[in-house]
């Protein structure tokens, strides 16, 4: 009983944390554009600036 | 070392003829590029120095091949002032297709020194530029982009309307809250399910656990089922969401009730779970639709152009359609679609009138002759005087038109509401007959008595039920897309499983809608030399021309003469005038001399599109009764039907007689499948009981369409009937499948020997049943018809 008044709580908790890190997710639009970003992921050179003739 | 591991990713392609900018197939003859546009592409990509795109490319075969003329639109209206002589741009940009094509397309731009930033969204083809200097810069960037292949557009209203989808991102988020309720909920009601020796004031603790996650996410994430009930009743209609929500609300009640009165079962998991699988059913089917709405969205923004306005001091400059007031005077070049009601001031004009009479020659106008909207410029560039701005012109009326139309479409009934409406009564007497007997007869406390009542109330709940539609729609929809049919509204593919006629409009839609060259007795050389020439020039022959040999050099030092045709040295193209060659002009001819040879005739005509007769046929194998409505000539007309087996055909008919047709069709009770693309189309589209038109059709053609059938014609038309039957056949089955079931649980339910394990299994197995079920709409058994 002592262990269920303690470990029903924290798991609530960290659930609860869950939702939130997922609601902040969706504010920041990072559902929107989900192919562009899984390939961006693999662009290892940033972009150059080069004076172009 | 493996061998596996020195598989180089630089091998060349597994074709050698294939295009080394867009992967096209190469005509016999052709270099290592399929045009001119593709080799200029390929050189600026190397001389950036980004050739990785290559490697990384997975486009389809020929999308990035960059269009002979950019569409002339001034992009630097669109730009917006930011801080410190800084630009941004919204852009769409189509052709967009892997990852490798936005690393390109970012890495290119950013390679210009002025680029603060550019980030391109795959998803929603949505471009964002930032730039410091002028805005007439935003002009340069959209030719680089137009030089490597992609097509933009100014980011419309339209398109933001159809990525933004508010709605979609509140359904998201609710679905994220039912998800957690569901999962934490179930962590205490497992421990119940599981726990007989659980002591009484355990349990009674583990139910208001329960309650405390359950309650709120009842009221938060079925907002979305509460609203869409509360406007069917006020409407006087009982739809699906009603049933939904008063299956989870009285459950909620229920359990509340039990667990004040330390009940030994509360159903709060099976409330919550409910709601998370409706939700998520729902997000998909909604993510299904809104990549077609999208799709539409891009086809329409790329017809959106400028007009050339004459100022003041009598220079021209271009401006959007919208700023243009009735009697200001615009020029019409070569080639270009009129976007506004004109009056032509001088001279003469040659237009293509197919998009709003249906007339497949062109016609001439004198001078003083109102031109209308739509038509397409076939002659020289001319001045006009606007007759009405876009507002009040007959392209808006239009648009106005079809919005009223729409409306009466939008109360079409389906199937599920159908269903619901004697679904729901019967369930509530049920429910009410249950709570009733156990209460009087059984001898059951009354809040006991709500127990077996209540469970009858969700175990028939729409669970398997109200998944077995949605579930169906997305995976149809989803399948249809990726073969080039675009389904926009949510009722289209019910409409087209039952559509038992088909109108078909002849003008770009059985025929291309735009000239080809005819087989003629000129020899290839000729035609290599003359395509050569052609290049120069935007007229809509020069064009076709062009297109018939795009292999051919382009010619140097050509000098267009406007109305006449064209002049490199001593060879001549053009109208039979130019030439000197006496006799009118039959029809759609271009002339060509070359010195001290006789002048051969190249004739154009509207053709039918290849697979034309085989899709009539095969919409009649379907069971669909087949007519021809179009505004051409009586032998044009005739022409076509006896080509393609149609029997009944009717033509000079005006927008007015067509969408007549369509009514009185309606009125004998037939449910007719209009096909158009033209603006003259667009009333009998909106009017008939399913509509389509191709992707190259008028933006008022599109929008009055339910599906767009992107790619070339009609080819997906029999495959998107045959899928829409298939679609509804399994939603029927879903829909019998869940009504068996009911007969099976609810004795159980009224007899009062359910639990909520119980309820959770049957509700659990019902709709993975129906999802699998739905799954099947997938695998069609025809091959994809359509590719990119």
């Amino acid at each position: 009983m002592d262990a269920l008044m303690l470990l029903v709580p924290l798991s609530l908790l960290l659930a609860f944390l869950g939702l939130l890190f997922f609601l902040w997710t969706l504010r920041t639009r990072q559902y929107d554009d989900l192919e562009g970003t899984a390939s961006r992921i693999l662009f290892d050179d940033t972009p150059r600036k080069e004076p172009r003739p | 070392m493996s061998l596996i591991g020195r598989v180089t990713p630089e091998a060349a392609p597994a074709s050698a003829a294939a295009c080394l900018h867009c992967g096209a197939v190469l005509p016999p003859g052709a270099g290592r590029f399929c045009c001119t546009g593709c080799e200029g592409a390929h050189a600026l990509v190397a001389g950036l120095g980004l050739d990785g795109f290559y490697r990384r490319r997975a486009a389809a075969d020929g999308a990035l091949r960059p269009a002979v003329e950019p569409a002339a639109v001034d992009f630097a209206g669109h730009a917006r002032p930011g801080r410190e002589g800084e630009h941004s741009l919204e852009l769409m940009i189509a052709g967009l297709a892997c990852g490798a094509c936005v690393w390109l397309v970012e890495q290119a731009l950013a390679a210009e020194p002025a680029m603060l930033r550019a980030r391109a969204s795959l998803a929603t083809r949505r471009l964002t530029l930032a730039w410091r200097g002028p805005a007439a810069r935003a002009n340069d960037f959209a030719a680089l982009l137009a030089r490597l292949g992609f097509r933009v557009a100014p980011w419309s209203p339209a398109c933001l309307s159809a990525t933004e989808d508010a709605e979609g991102r509140t359904l998201v988020r609710v679905l994220g809250i039912a998800g957690f309720g569901a999962m934490n909920v179930m962590l205490v009601s497992v421990a119940v399910w599981v726990g007989a020796d659980m002591g009484e004031a355990t349990r009674g603790l583990m139910h208001w656990l329960a309650a405390l996650i359950s309650l709120p996410v009842v009221l938060v994430a079925g907002m979305p089922f509460y609203r869409s009930a509360l406007a069917g009743l006020r409407g006087g209609r009982v739809n699906m969401d009603l049933a939904v929500s008063i299956g989870v609300l009285a459950t909620t009640a229920m359990s509340l009730s039990e667990t004040i009165r330390n009940g030994p079962f509360t159903f709060f998991d099976g409330a919550v779970s409910l709601l998370a699988l409706l939700l998520a059913g729902r997000v998909l089917d909604r993510a299904a639709r809104r990549r077609a709405r999208q799709a539409v969205a891009e086809l329409l923004a790329l017809q959106e152009g400028s007009v050339s306005l004459f100022g003041e001091d009598g220079g021209v400059s271009a401006v959007p359609v919208e700023s243009v007031r009735a009697g200001q005077r615009i020029l019409v070049a070569a080639g270009e679609r009129l976007r506004l009601d004109l009056l032509l001031e001088a001279g003469e004009a040659l237009l293509d009138t197919a998009a709003t009479t249906g007339e497949s020659l062109p016609r001439r106008f004198a001078a003083g002759a109102p031109l209308p909207a739509g038509a397409v410029n076939m002659g020289a560039g001319f001045t006009a005087r606007v007759a009405a701005a876009a507002a009040d012109g007959s392209l808006a009326a239009m648009a106005r038109l079809l919005e009223r139309a729409e409306g009466a479409r939008g109360r079409y009934v389906d199937l599920a509401d159908r269903v619901v409406r004697y679904f729901v009564p019967t369930v509530l007497a049920v429910a009410l007959a249950t709570f009733l007997g156990w209460w009087l007869w059984g001898g059951l406390h009354w809040q006991a008595a709500l127990v077996p009542a209540v469970a009858a109330l969700i175990v028939t709940c729409p669970c398997g039920f109200a998944i077995a539609i949605p579930a169906v729609q997305a995976v149809s929809v989803g399948a249809l897309f990726r073969r080039g049919v675009l389904v926009a509204s949510a009722t289209a593919l019910e409409r087209l499983a039952s559509a038992d006629h088909v109108v078909l409009d002849k003008t770009g839609t059985l025929t291309e809608g735009r000239p080809a060259l005819l087989p003629g007795d000129w020899t290839e050389a000729e035609l290599r030399a003359a395509a050569g020439l052609a290049q120069a020039s935007r007229h809509p022959l020069s064009r076709a021309l062009a297109a018939a040999c795009p292999e051919a050099p382009a010619a140097e030092g050509v000098e267009e003469l406007p109305g006449r045709g064209l002049r490199a040295g001593g060879r001549r193209l053009g109208s039979a005038a130019f030439l000197g060659i006496p006799g009118e002009d039959a029809g759609m001819t271009l002339w060509y001399a070359a010195p001290g040879q006789a002048p051969v005739a190249f004739r154009f005509a509207d053709r039918l599109r290849a697979d034309a007769t085989a899709i009539v046929a095969e919409l009649q194998a379907l069971g669909l009764s087949a007519e021809l409505l179009s505004g051409d000539a009586p032998n044009a007309v005739a022409a076509v039907a006896g080509q393609t087996g149609i029997t009944a055909w009717t033509a000079r008919a005006t927008p007015e007689a067509k969408a007549a047709r369509i009514e009185a069709l309606r009125a004998e009770g037939r449910r007719p499948l209009m096909v158009g693309d033209g603006i003259n189309d667009a009333a009998a589209l909106a009017l008939a009981h399913v509509a389509a038109c191709p992707g190259d059709a008028t933006d008022l053609a599109q929008t009055a369409a339910d599906l767009v059938l992107q790619g070339e014609g009609l080819a997906a038309l029999p495959a998107a009937i045959r899928s829409a039957r298939r679609a509804q056949r399994l939603a029927r089955q879903n829909i019998t499948f869940s009504l068996a079931y009911n007969l099976v649980a609810v004795p159980l339910a009224v007899a009062n020997i359910v639990t909520p394990l119980l309820a959770a299994l049957v509700m659990a197995s019902s709709s993975l049943v129906v999802t699998l079920n739905s799954l099947r709409a997938e695998s069609g058994k025809e091959s994809p018809r359509w590719t990119r």
